[in-house]
């Protein structure tokens, strides 16, 4: 298994797709944590009150996981478009094991590449904020940054698992896309469909990183709290996962 | 020793490939010839389980391939179709290859320098040619140095060095003792090559035979092997 976990992980360093979907995404969350610290900071200083300084740090995440997102696809969704999968199944004919060890491969990238993209989004988003920032030891802090790492992994497993399912690139962006930039947009807070897209998986794992505030009678509010809701979107990416599996173990390749 | 019986593919209502049975001895180099569309490919992909099959089975010294363990060391394979990233290096695709049947880092190198790729293999794959491709998709096969070789349709993009090349290599590895089981269609080149013949026409066994055998009467193997599958399609 390690073998093979090896043999994936040399897949993902050598292609530069990795670096063109990880890095901006990387990129792209520090700078708009940052741009979204100052503009608090800003308004704060005319208008002060109540508001949560982890809401301005994490806001940036949901345009950083497009790129995450992307890498999730092409990770497999690449195997497909380029006939690689036929030269993967010929090394290990149990699909079973060899998807086993793409996932964890991916897995294990995510992880690390989350604990760069967490932090520096952290740190940018406070310096942006000045006197109204946080720190590492405040309550909460270090919970929602654990979540925002989990959150990421699991949105990129999402999209691996549902690219395995569809075994195409193109067909996975299409459904997956329009769905988390609705998230990001925030239209998943319209009244009328609240009630049914609070329970998607980037509105669920939201909770998490301050986006929602649970109890909110508001509209931002959610009927869940936020390892609930990370739980949620665990059961969204095992399914999608499972999903793939038996697509690939069924279909010819 | 490669053993196939019954061996049967359907795609809806057609039938690629059709009850085939043969076996495919080591120590010489066995073609596997057919029309366009007579399912050679299909056969190919059956073997090595990337397709399922509708009946039947094949095994490698007694073995399904979906049961071997690291098949690198038992199967050496060369699909006709892409089967590798263009984007990524000839030696990172060896290189993850060898990982995955845990085969050392100093392999690739040795089958880098056996098919004639050392200075390209750090370039990437889209920027081969076919025939650079080709000997990428064999140094490959050989990666594991397996005692069984398939390679579908080598000789395809080679040129005339490339395919004095691979005519070797192919009698030297039969030579070694190796099963070495090789699709074609170039008759020519075959006649030259191979020892013995499996030809097949619409998913059909035509002909299981020496290249002697086959060529009789006529003044070629390309006009027995045109007359024999004129036979098949009707």
């Amino acid at each position: 298994m390690t073998a093979m976990m090896l043999a994936e992980w040399t897949k993902i360093r050598t292609v530069r797709s990795t670096l063109w979907t990880l890095l901006p995404s990387l990129a792209i969350s520090a700078a708009i944590a940052y741009l979204a610290g100052s503009s608090f900071r800003t308004s704060l200083a005319d208008r002060p009150g109540d508001f949560d300084p982890l809401f301005a740090t994490f806001y940036s995440l949901t345009l950083a996981q497009l790129g995450i997102v992307v890498f999730g696809v092409l990770v497999i969704g690449a195997e497909y478009s380029t006939g690689t999968i036929r030269s993967a199944l010929i090394t290990v004919p149990q699909r079973g094991k060899l998807y086993l060890a793409k996932v964890c491969a991916v897995t294990l990238t995510m992880f690390g590449v989350s604990a760069l993209i967490v932090p520096a989004t952290f740190f940018a988003a406070q310096s942006g904020l000045g006197p109204y920032r946080v720190t590492l030891g405040d309550k909460g802090v270090a919970e929602a940054m654990i979540g925002a790492v989990c959150y990421l992994t699991l949105i990129c497993l999402l999209a691996t698992g549902i690219t395995t399912m569809l075994r195409s690139s193109i067909a996975a962006l299409v459904i997956l896309l329009p769905l988390f930039f609705l998230g990001g947009s925030g239209l998943g807070n319209l009244p009328q469909i609240k009630d049914f897209a609070q329970y998607l998986p980037d509105q669920a794992g939201m909770v998490v990183l301050h986006l929602t505030v649970p109890d909110d009678p508001q509209q931002f509010g959610r009927d869940y709290g936020p390892w609930t809701g990370l739980g949620i979107m665990a059961l969204w990416t095992l399914v999608a996962l499972l999903g793939g599996l038996w697509t690939l173990r069924r279909r010819d390749a | 020793m490669i053993d196939i019986q019954h061996l049967t593919k359907r795609y809806g209502r057609t039938i690629a490939v059709d009850d085939l049975c043969f076996t495919v001895k080591p120590g010489h180099v066995t073609a596997f010839l057919g029309p366009n569309g007579a399912g050679k490919s299909t056969t190919m992909r059956l073997m090595l389980g990337l397709d399922r099959p509708a009946h039947g089975d094949v095994r490698f010294d007694g073995k399904r391939y979906e049961h071997l363990h690291r098949p690198l060391h038992t199967v050496g394979a060369m699909l006709e179709a892409r089967s590798m990233h263009g984007g990524r290096s000839g030696y990172h695709h060896l290189l993850w290859l060898a990982q995955s049947n845990r085969l050392p880092k100093a392999r690739v190198k040795q089958v880098l320098e056996m098919v004639g790729l050392p200075d390209a293999a750090r370039r990437r794959v889209s920027g081969y040619s076919l025939g650079m491709t080709q000997r990428l998709g064999i140094a490959a096969a050989l990666l594991g140095d397996p005692p069984v070789l398939l390679l579908d349709e080598p000789v395809n993009g080679l040129d005339p060095e490339g395919i004095v090349w691979i005519r070797h290599l192919l009698k030297e590895l039969a030579g070694q003792g190796r099963t070495v089981f090789v699709s074609s269609h170039f008759m020519a080149e075959t006649a030259l090559t191979a020892q013995h013949l499996i030809v097949i026409g619409r998913g059909r066994l035509l002909a299981d035979t020496t290249v002697p055998g086959l060529i009789g009467e006529s003044a070629s193997l390309e006009e027995a092997f045109i007359r024999l599958t004129a036979g098949g399609q009707r």
